[in-house]
C-alpha cells in the first residue's frame, strides 16, 4: 500500500540531498519507492528477476542523475514512475527484440525468455496500459482504492462496502464510480503526467 | 454509431440479452463466490429509477457490486442513453485493469545489492556510517515485514522474554505494542542528538524499560499501527543524522539509565534490539524471518562481547557469582588475567578472548582456562534471553562455573 502522498518539500529536499551524495536519502528514496518501481517494472516484464534488474537500473539513475528531476514538473513520485516505466519498456524491447532475432538464449537469462506470438508493438502497448493501470492505482486517494479493493477482490457488493467503510451507499457508489474512472484513464496514451506513452 | 446503439450491437437490446460478465476472472481470495444473480428473464418491470441514480451506479454496475435489480435496471438503460453506455464500456474496461497486487515483500536482499549498486557508481559524499549500516538494514527489513500487516496482525498478541537476576522474565504485548518499544527506546539516541523525543515535552524517565512503559501509558491502549509512521520516521531519522558525524561519534555517548554507551555501540544495540523484536513479531504473526546480513550480526556479536566483562563484574557485586577459588585478588588494570575463549560458528563468527577476572584485565591465551564453542544466531539468542543458559548447546571445556558465569552473563545483557 503507498504511503501518504508526500508533500512537494519533501520531494524538493529529496533531490537536494540526493544531489549532494547523502547514502542515508538513497536509502530512505529505496524505502519509499522501492516496492512502487518493483511492481511496475514487474507489469511490464512479467519476470522477477528482470524487475530486480530494472529496479536496480532505476535508483541508480536516481542516484547518478537527480539533477534531471524538475520538481516543478509533478512530484518525485511521478518522475520516478516514469523512468521506471521508460527503462522497463526498454528492456521489453531490447528483450523481444533479441528473442525475435533468431539467437534464442543466448545472452538470455533463462527467466527472461521472450514469449512469441504477439508483436512487440502491441505487446510494449499492453505493458505500458498495464503499467499505468498500477501507477494509477497505487497514487489513487486511498478511500477510493479500498472501495475498489473491498468490491474487487473482496467481492463486496456496494452496499456491504459502504458498511465495511462506514459511509453512506451514495458515498460507495461515489468512491467505486470515480475510481474507474480514474483508472480508465491508464488507456489514454499520455496520462498521468510523466507517465507516458509506450516509448 | 452513438453509444446506446454501440452497445446494443454489443450485448444485444436491453429485453433480450444475457447479463453480460461485468468482470474477468477474479483472484480467489478463499472467499465464497457469490451465489447466482437472481434475475427473472421473464419480464419483470426494471426498477424505476432516476438517471442520476442509474449513473451513480454505473461504477459499481462494472464491479458486479449490485443487487439483481439494479443490474438490470442500469442494463435496461444504457440500451437508452448513450452518455451513460459511453462511460458504462470505459469503466468496464477499467475493471480489466484492476491487478492483485503480487506479493509485495520485496527481497530484503534486493535493498542491500541495489544500494552496493548505486554507491559503486557514484561515491557518497556522506556515507551511512558503518557502525550505522545494520541499524538501516534491520530497520528496513522490519519495515517490509509489517508492510502487509492488517489489524489481524497489529494486534497478535506478543510476549517479550528476558533475563533479570538469572531469572527469565517476560511481559504481555503486541505486535503494535512492539513497535511502541522500539520507538521508545530508540529515541534515547534521538534524544541524545537532539532531535525530537518521541516521548516529547514528559520529561523522560531514564533507562528503555521506564521509556517503554512511560510510552505504553500515555498512548490509548492497545496500541494500533498509528506508531509505525513515527517509528519508521525516527529511525530516518537517525540514520541520516549520525551519517553527519562523519563515521566519528566525536566522544558523543547515549545514556541508557545506569549506564552509556558510545554512539555507535548505542546503534549497534538497537540494530540487535530491532532485530531480536522484528523476530518476537515474525513468530507471533507466523512468518519466516531471517537473521542479519552476517557482516552486520559480526558488529551486533562484538558489541555483546564487550560488554561482557562488565556483566560479569556486575554479577560478582551483586553476589550471582562468587569470586573464582584460584584467584585470591582482583587482576590490577592492564595485566593479564584467567581468559575465556569463546568461538562463534558461522559466516558471522569469529574468536573473542573474554577476561574474567576483571573489566580492566587483559585476556591472555596462556591463562585461557576454558574454551565455548556456540552458533551464532544461539548466542545472539542466548544475549537476548530468549534462550536459557542451560539450553545453550554449547561445546564446552575447561573450567564450568567460568563457562556457566559467562553463559549467565551474556544472558543478563537482555532487558525489555
Amino acid at each position: 500500500m503507498a504511503k501518504k502522498d508526500a508533500p512537494p518539500r519533501w520531494d524538493r529536499k529529496m533531490q537536494q540531498r540526493l544531489a549532494r551524495g547523502e547514502a542515508a536519502a538513497l536509502g530512505e528514496a529505496y524505502d519509499r519507492f522501492a516496492s512502487l518501481v518493483h511492481s511496475l517494472a514487474h507489469r511490464v516484464l512479467g519476470d522477477e528477476k528482470a524487475a530486480d534488474a530494472v529496479t536496480r537500473e532505476v535508483f541508480a539513475h536516481i542516484w547518478e542523475h537527480p539533477e534531471t528531476y524538475d520538481p516543478k514538473r509533478g512530484p518525485l513520485r511521478t518522475w520516478i514512475a516514469a523512468v521506471t516505466h521508460r527503462l522497463a519498456v526498454q528492456r521489453l524491447r531490447d528483450r523481444e527484440e533479441r528473442g525475435l532475432g533468431g539467437r534464442p538464449g543466448e545472452d538470455l537469462d533463462e527467466a527472461e525468455e521472450p514469449v512469441g506470438g504477439e508483436d512487440l508493438e502491441s505487446k510494449v502497448r499492453r505493458a505500458s496500459v498495464a503499467a499505468r493501470a498500477d501507477y494509477i492505482v497505487h497514487s489513487m486517494p486511498v478511500p477510493l482504492r479500498h472501495a475498489l479493493e473491498l468490491a474487487y477482490f473482496q467481492r463486496r457488493d456496494y452496499r456491504q462496502t459502504a458498511a465495511d467503510l462506514g459511509v453512506t451507499e451514495d458515498e460507495a457508489r461515489r468512491r467505486l464510480r470515480l475510481g474507474l474512472q480514474l483508472l480508465s484513464t491508464a488507456h489514454d496514451v499520455g496520462a498521468p503526467p510523466g507517465c507516458g506513452g509506450a516509448a | 454509431m452513438s453509444g446506446a446503439a454501440e452497445f446494443r450491437a454489443e450485448f444485444g437490446e436491453p429485453r433480450e440479452r444475457r447479463m453480460p460478465t461485468p468482470r474477468a476472472c477474479v483472484e480467489d481470495g478463499g472467499r465464497p463466490l457469490p451465489g447466482p444473480v437472481d434475475r427473472d428473464e421473464g419480464g419483470s418491470v426494471p426498477l424505476d429509477l432516476p438517471h442520476d441514480v442509474l449513473k451513480s451506479l454505473l461504477g459499481a454496475w462494472a464491479l458486479a457490486a449490485c443487487s439483481a435489480a439494479e443490474t438490470e435496471a442500469v442494463e435496461h438503460h444504457l440500451g437508452d442513453c448513450g452518455g451513460c453506455a459511453d462511460e458504462a464500456r470505459r469503466l468496464r474496461e477499467a475493471v480489466g485493469l484492476l491487478h492483485q497486487h503480487e506479493t509485495l515483500d520485496l527481497d530484503p536482499a534486493l535493498r542491500t545489492r541495489v544500494l552496493e549498486t548505486c554507491l559503486d557508481r557514484r561515491p557518497p559524499r556522506i556515507p551511512v556510517p558503518e557502525w550505522a549500516a545494520p541499524y538501516d538494514a534491520e530497520a528496513a527489513r522490519l519495515d517490509a515485514l509489517l508492510q502487509d500487516f492488517g489489524d489481524a496482525e497489529w494486534h497478535a498478541p506478543v510476549r517479550l522474554r528476558w533475563f533479570e537476576d538469572d531469572v527469565r522474565t517476560s511481559r504481555r504485548t503486541t505486535v503494535a505494542g512492539v513497535i511502541a518499544h522500539l520507538l521508545a527506546v530508540d529515541g534515547v539516541i534521538a534524544a541524545a542528538l537532539g532531535l525530537d523525543d518521541p516521548l516529547g515535552d514528559t520529561d523522560p524517565a531514564p533507562g528503555p524499560t521506564a521509556r517503554t512503559e512511560a510510552l505504553w501509558r500515555s498512548t490509548p491502549f492497545p496500541q494500533t499501527r498509528a506508531v509505525r509512521v513515527p517509528w519508521r520516521e525516527q529511525t530516518h531519522a537517525l540514520v541520516r543524522t549520525v551519517s553527519f558525524t562523519g563515521g566519528d561519534t566525536g566522544g558523543l555517548t547515549v545514556p541508557y539509565g545506569g549506564f552509556d554507551l558510545p554512539l555507535h555501540d548505542a546503534m549497534l544495540d538497537r540494530a540487535f534490539g530491532c532485530w531480536v523484536h522484528a523476530e518476537d513479531i515474525a513468530d507471533a504473526v507466523d512468518y519466516p524471518y531471517r537473521p542479519p546480513a552476517p557482516r552486520h550480526l559480526n558488529k551486533m556479536i562484538d558489541l555483546a562481547v564487550r560488554l561482557l566483562p562488565d556483566a560479569l563484574a556486575a554479577r560478582r557485586r551483586s553476589g550471582l557469582s562468587t569470586p573464582p577459588r584460584t584467584t585470591r585478588h582482583l587482576t590490577p588494570a592492564g595485566h593479564p588475567g584467567r581468559t575465556l575463549r569463546l568461538e562463534i560458528e558461522g559466516p558471522a563468527g569469529g574468536d573473542w578472548l573474554i577476561p574474567l577476572d576483571s573489566p580492566s584485565a587483559t585476556p591472555s591465551t596462556d591463562l585461557e582456562v576454558a574454551h565455548v564453542a556456540l552458533d551464532s544466531v544461539e548466542f545472539c539468542h542466548l544475549a537476548a534471553g530468549h534462550l536459557l543458559p542451560e539450553e545453550a548447546a554449547a561445546g564446552q571445556l575447561g573450567d564450568r562455573e567460568a563457562i556457566r558465569d559467562v553463559l549467565y552473563a551474556t544472558a543478563s545483557l537482555s532487558r525489555l
